[in-house]
């Protein structure tokens, strides 16, 4: 009982870590067409700058919101100053954007060095909650509510609002809706920078998860494409089922197979795809 | 009066195929222009390339004075020229309220008529009815005058209606060129390509007729509509 509780739970906090760095990949996706595969060594640039920030003596917190920060920026730099200069060019952008994912991990480990480092959650996060004989661990609960905030949120910016509405449009119909008048030059930028964003703070809120340590880029970006194909890409209740899938196959696949937990990861992919090749909650994209 | 819209010596390819070929056009402000020819006669070409959604590879097209023809869509719709495509290119996950919404534009000229949202659902009352509605779920005579709508949120100056009547049954057709009639009385300048010619004729002024990419002929609405050769080699109309 207390191991089928707690993995649980820690599915559901991966599931969480993993919405946060698919739903950027799957909205840029969506709107740009182009996959961005730095996307994990944003998350991991995320991670880093949160634990730097934490070692420089700010508070969790102001930690998560620099880090989100600052990894937003340098995804629109990397959208305005490189990826434009490809634009409509998809096999490029995307090689570019696994050249940028090698250069950010080699800088990475340039600055952080190669051993791996814990990121202590916040003080008022430690220790369990206590249901009957059950400990849950505060902070995997927080990262749970926090990730299903976050999808709230994206959701009423994408559903709710007017710019959310020319997203939409965009995706629906690029030409179009630069016909009426939309700068599709101005929602890459902000969608780029959101995504990255969202990125960063998944690798800072990772942290006291997952740790700190060369490769953690290289463990999440297969798990979130996983979570896209999966969930279908530009789908934002997509990319939040898939990701708690995926959260739970990967966790108790590592917990009692493993050696087999890779197989299992795929095999609903393969299952899906099989069934419904543009995803759970795709829709072709032309 | 001033040209509204001029092209000339204009050149458009499909990668290496040339689908337009050194045309020359202009409308006049405050007119309706036809511009008529067979199917794949480089019609909805030509309005892709004023639009901004093609690039041109030779020759000049200028909007009120103002070359236009290096500017991408979006500039050259705040310019103030409306497109309302070929198989009209409604947004299936957007409602109609939020089409308006994110087209809407002020006039930025003294304009004879505001459109926002009040004044384009007088002109399309079914809109108002639909307003909370998805675009994909509308019938095709609802989304093309969605179509028309979002463009004239915009408040163009010109509006380029590519195949407004395409597709649509007869009834739809007459409320839709009623809508057009009563743009036209308003004193917007209109680039009309139809291929429904007694419709595309009792709204036009001028006609340009295209063939193959060229133009082949132009002159006025009636001299078109009394020339059944004309009308039978280059329109296919017996
Ligand atoms: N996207 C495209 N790619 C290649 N050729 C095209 C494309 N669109 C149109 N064409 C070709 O360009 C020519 C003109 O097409 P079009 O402007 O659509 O004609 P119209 O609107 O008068 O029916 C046609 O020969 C057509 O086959
Ligand atoms: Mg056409």
């Amino acid at each position: 009982m207390a191991f089928w509780a707690s993995q649980s739970l820690n599915s559901l906090a991966l599931g969480g870590l993993l919405f946060m760095l698919a739903a950027g990949f799957s909205l840029i996706f969506g709107l740009m067409r182009v996959a961005n595969l730095a996307h994990g060594a944003l998350f991991m640039l995320g991670a880093y700058v949160g634990l730097a920030s934490v070692q420089a003596g700010l508070n969790f917190w102001l930690a998560a919101l620099l880090a989100a920060l600052a990894v937003g920026v340098v995804g629109g730099l990397i959208e305005r100053f490189l990826l434009r200069r490809l634009q409509g060019r998809t096999l490029p952008q995307v090689l570019l954007t696994l050249g940028l994912a090698f250069i950010i991990a080699d800088a990475c480990l340039m600055v952080w060095g190669g051993d791996p480092m814990r990121l202590p959650p916040p003080e008022e996060l430690r220790g369990a909650v206590r249901l009957g004989d059950l400990a849950f661990p505060r902070y995997r609960l927080f990262v749970m509510g926090a990730s299903c905030a976050i999808g709230i949120g994206l959701w009423l910016l994408i559903e709710r609002t007017r710019i959310g509405a020319m997203i939409r449009a965009a995706v629906d119909d690029m030409q179009m809706a630069r016909a009426i008048g939309i700068s599709a030059s101005a929602l890459f930028s902000a969608v780029f920078c959101l995504g990255a964003a969202l990125a960063g703070l998944g690798g800072v809120l990772g942290g006291p998860i997952l740790s700190v340590y060369p490769g953690l880029d290289a463990d999440m970006l297969p798990l979130a494409l996983l979570v896209v194909i999966l969930g279908g890409a530009g789908s934002l209740l997509g990319a939040f089922i898939g990701a708690y899938l995926i959260g739970f196959v990967y966790t108790f696949g590592q917990a009692l197979v493993p050696d087999l937990a890779y197989v299992i990861l795929f095999l609903p992919m393969v299952a899906v795809l099989a069934i419904a090749p543009n995803g759970l909650f795709g829709r072709r994209l032309s | 009066m001033p040209d509204a819209l001029f092209l000339s010596n204009l050149h458009v390819y499909h990668g290496d195929t040339c689908a337009v070929r050194d045309v020359d056009l202009h409308c006049m402000e405050g007119t309706v222009t036809a511009l008529l020819g067979r199917n794949g006669a480089g019609k909805t070409t030509t309005l892709s390339a004023i639009a901004g959604l093609l690039a041109p590879k030779r020759g000049a097209i200028r909007f009120f004075g103002k070359p236009i023809e290096r500017l991408g869509p979006e500039a050259i719709c705040r310019l103030g020229i409306g497109l309302v495509p070929q198989g009209r290119r409604i947004f299936p996950t957007l409602t109609v309220a939020e089409h308006l919404e994110i087209a809407a534009r002020a006039p930025r000229h003294e304009a004879r008529r505001v459109w926002d949202r009040n004044a384009v659902e007088e002109v399309f009352p079914r809109l108002r009815e639909r307003r909370r509605q998805l675009a994909g779920s509308l019938s095709g005579g609802e989304q093309q005058m969605l179509a028309i709508a979002r463009a004239l949120v915009t408040n163009p100056r010109i509006l380029l209606l590519d195949e407004p009547a395409e597709g649509l049954a007869p009834q739809i057709v007459s409320e839709v060129a009623d809508a057009i009639r009563a743009l036209k009385a308003n004193g917007l300048s209109i680039l009309l390509v139809e291929h429904n010619i007694p419709l595309a004729l009792s709204l036009a002024d001028e006609c340009v007729v295209l063939s193959s990419g060229e133009v082949v002929w132009r002159g006025c609405a009636p001299d078109l509509a009394a020339s059944p050769d004309l009308l039978n080699q280059h329109l296919g109309v017996h």
